[in-house]
């Protein structure tokens, strides 16, 4: 599914090297998922891969099912199934919510070459999954995260993903200001989505998250390297330990 | 003190033959006091602190410059809307393609008949209104058009006017120099929703004079036409009584030049008065100008200005707005905010807002800001698949939708918001 060789990422505004050669195979299917010490530069790989600016790739590549990402344009990267689920989403003031969704996958569908879907059945598909995530109708229509608190921005990104159906779902601290029944409904969300030919990677700092979406395969990123790769209980590991043993291992 | 020697030429060349129309004693009169005054003042130069960030030049020529005809395929504003229409070709009424001039609630006459006609209450806003906005801040070109307006209607408004009234503004005539001047006196209880739409004339300066009487409502909505070369000047004098609700928006597609000036004079107490404006410009030949000056003179009146415009490849946008509030005038609550959008780094906005406040229980704000489209915004949007541009569109829209929130009536905003959807993606 999503194939990374060598990735090297520095800021385009300073010289300062982010990401030092990322090394990562997701296949179809799986669920990935990243940990590492705050600044060790996973925020950094998920906006890359989406094509975020204000980063230069100095070596390396990574390919969606083949095709070149990197080459994208961050639309592109969404048509050909790419998501990512924001650390902080962004508040759009003045763009409904319901506009931006119907827009959002109206705009994918027609690049696929798809038909577009009308206003019913949009509308009945969004109040379904925004249901099923505990999104109220009022939410839906004020402006996209507007006025939203931490936990329902992150509800929002999951029904954003829901509604795009990707097939390589990256999610970067979904987690992080949900609450324990939060936490569930988004993990829930997540796993409804979860089949063959959809593949994730959820990075994150706790086990919790993924006690719910059970990882195939944990990494380790540290200084813009991943260090090490293993089963889920090297999240374990991690949460009972800290990063200090892998990190003095692999020094 | 004696003019300077710029302004008295140009105010010589620009009156040298013109022909006053002739009307009634007291139009002739208060024509001839507007002339006299214009004389007196001296038509704007760009040396006028006033006119700082707007050129006059083309506004006070003798003569105008063309204004090539614009072949507009979207259709007249505000059809489905039950409403009379007026219509204007070049500046003059055209009674074949205008409604019947009735509908309950209203009465509407002809300026050229109205001035004929010896005891008239028009007598009392024409170029009354006009002359009063002339402190503290000079409008030599109000004084003109009051003086020398050819055509125009007067309305009284008696009660709930059964429908809206359109001037519908065509262009027709690569020359054009159009002169209108329009009166509306909304009287006490009464209600009316005026709209005003079309490009008008290669040149064109329009008054509008409106009293809103204690407990009346005044509705305004106007959209400027697109035609690129076009020109204008326009006024709106209001006074507002006591209890009193004045609302005015102004949508501006395009244009060389527009200068839109709105002074309003709240004198009851009570009441309301918004003014708002979104405009959307493309090119270095784009200037638009919103001048606006609102004096409270009673208690607890609430003001508010909300301007908004999109500027792209070079266009210029202007806004000066004040807030006076006279002495005694307590517990004013005025709020003023202009802002701009750039979308590259061409284009610029200047903004000069003031306020100036004698009363002591007062909330007035005022905020001017000028940015470009919010790349975080732009990005988040993209990477759910919305292409670079629709994305743009889309947060250039959200940019204007605060304007157009000031527009009471939805239908209408809608059919406004649909018309600046329709030019952004369009680009022109
Ligand atoms: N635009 C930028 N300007 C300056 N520094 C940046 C920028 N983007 C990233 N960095 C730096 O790159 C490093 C990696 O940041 P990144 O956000 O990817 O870390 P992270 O692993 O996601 O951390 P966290 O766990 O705290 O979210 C940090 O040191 C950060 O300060
Ligand atoms: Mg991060």
């Amino acid at each position: 599914m999503l194939e990374i060789k060598g990735l090297k990422v520095k800021l385009e505004e300073e010289d300062k090297q982010i990401l030092k050669g990322v090394d990562l195979k997701i296949e179809p299917g799986t669920v990935h998922a990243i940990m590492g010490p705050n600044g060790s530069g996973k925020s950094t790989l998920s906006y890359v891969l989406s094509g975020k600016d204000g980063y230069v790739v100095t070596d390396g590549e990574a390919t969606l099912e083949g095709a070149d990402l990197l080459d994208m344009d961050p639309e592109d990267r969404a048509a050909a199934g790419l998501f990512l689920a924001f650390q902080y989403p962004v508040e759009i003031p003045g763009v409904g919510n319901m506009t931006f969704l119907r827009t959002a996958v109206n705009a994918q569908r027609k690049s696929r070459g798809e038909v577009e879907l009308t206003a019913g059945e949009f509308l009945k598909e969004v109040r379904e999954k925004a249901k099923s995530l505990q999104i109220d109708a009022e939410m839906l229509k004020r402006p996209v995260n507007v006025g939203f608190s931490g936990g329902e921005k992150k509800r929002n990104e999951i029904l954003q993903m829901a509604m795009l159906a990707p097939k390589m779902c990256i999610l970067d601290e979904t987690d992080s200001g949900l609450d324990v029944d939060a936490m569930k409904l988004v993990a829930e969300g997540v796993n409804a989505l979860r089949s063959e030919g959809r593949s994730f990677l959820v990075i994150t700092h706790y086990q919790r998250l993924l006690d719910h979406i059970k990882p195939d395969v944990v990494h380790i990123m540290a200084d813009g390297r991943i260090i090490k790769s293993g089963g889920p209980e090297l999240a374990l590991e991690v949460e009972n330990n800290g990063y200090a043993d892998i990190l003095a291992e692999v020094a | 003190m004696a003019l300077a020697k710029l302004k008295v030429e140009t105010t010589d060349a620009r009156l040298s033959g013109v022909v006053v129309p002739d009307g009634a004693a007291w139009s002739n009169a208060v024509r001839a006091d507007a002339l006299s005054r214009v004389r007196q003042m001296g038509l704007p130069t760009k040396r006028d602190e006033y006119w700082k960030y707007t050129d006059p030049a083309s506004l006070t020529t003798a003569e105008p410059s063309s204004a090539a005809l614009f072949v507009n395929d979207e259709g007249p504003l505000f059809e489905a809307v039950d409403r009379v229409r007026i219509v204007f070709v070049d500046g003059v009424f055209d009674a074949g393609a205008s409604d019947d001039l009735t509908a309950e609630g209203v009465e509407i006459e002809r300026l050229a008949d109205a001035i004929q006609t010896d005891i008239h209450w028009a007598k009392d806003l024409y170029g009354v209104l006009e002359t009063r906005g002339q402190t503290p801040v000079e409008r030599p070109l109000a004084a003109l058009n009051t003086a020398l307006a050819t055509d125009g209607v007067v309305i009284r408004v008696t009660g709930k006017a059964a429908k809206p009234i359109n001037f519908i503004y065509l262009h027709k005539d690569e020359n054009s120099d159009a002169m209108l001047h329009n009166v509306v006196k909304v009287e006490a209880g009464a209600e009316v929703t005026i709209l005003e739409t079309g490009p008008a004339a290669a040149r064109f300066s329009k008054m509008l004079e409106v009293e809103v009487a204690d407990g009346a409502t005044f509705h305004h909505v106007r959209a400027q036409g697109r035609d690129h070369e076009r020109r204008a000047v326009t006024h709106c004098f209001a006074r507002i009584g006591a209890n009193a609700t004045f609302k005015s928006f102004t949508l501006t597609f395009n244009g060389v030049l527009t200068r839109n000036e709105c002074i309003l004079e709240i004198v009851g107490d009570d009441s309301v008065a918004h003014v708002a404006g979104a405009c959307v410009g493309d090119g270095k030949d784009f200037h638009h100008d919103d001048t606006v000056f609102v004096t409270h003179d009673s208690l607890n009146c609430e003001s508010r200005q909300v301007f908004k415009k999109v500027l792209r490849n070079g266009a210029t946008g202007v806004f000066q707005g004040k807030i006076l509030v006279k002495a005694g005038a307590q517990k004013t609550d005025g709020y003023q905010i202009s802002q701009s959008l750039l979308l590259d780094e061409d284009s610029q906005f200047l903004a000069k807002p003031e306020l100036e406040i004698y009363a002591d229980d007062v909330a007035c704000s005022h905020g001017s800001t000028s940015g470009a489209i919010d790349e975080t915004a732009l990005f988040y949007l993209r990477s759910r698949g919305v292409p670079h541009d629709e994305a743009r569109n889309l947060l250039t829209l959200s940019f204007l939708a605060e304007s157009l929130e000031e527009i009471d009536d939805a239908g209408l905003a809608e059919e406004l918001r649909d018309r600046l959807e329709a030019w952004l993606a369009r680009h022109s």
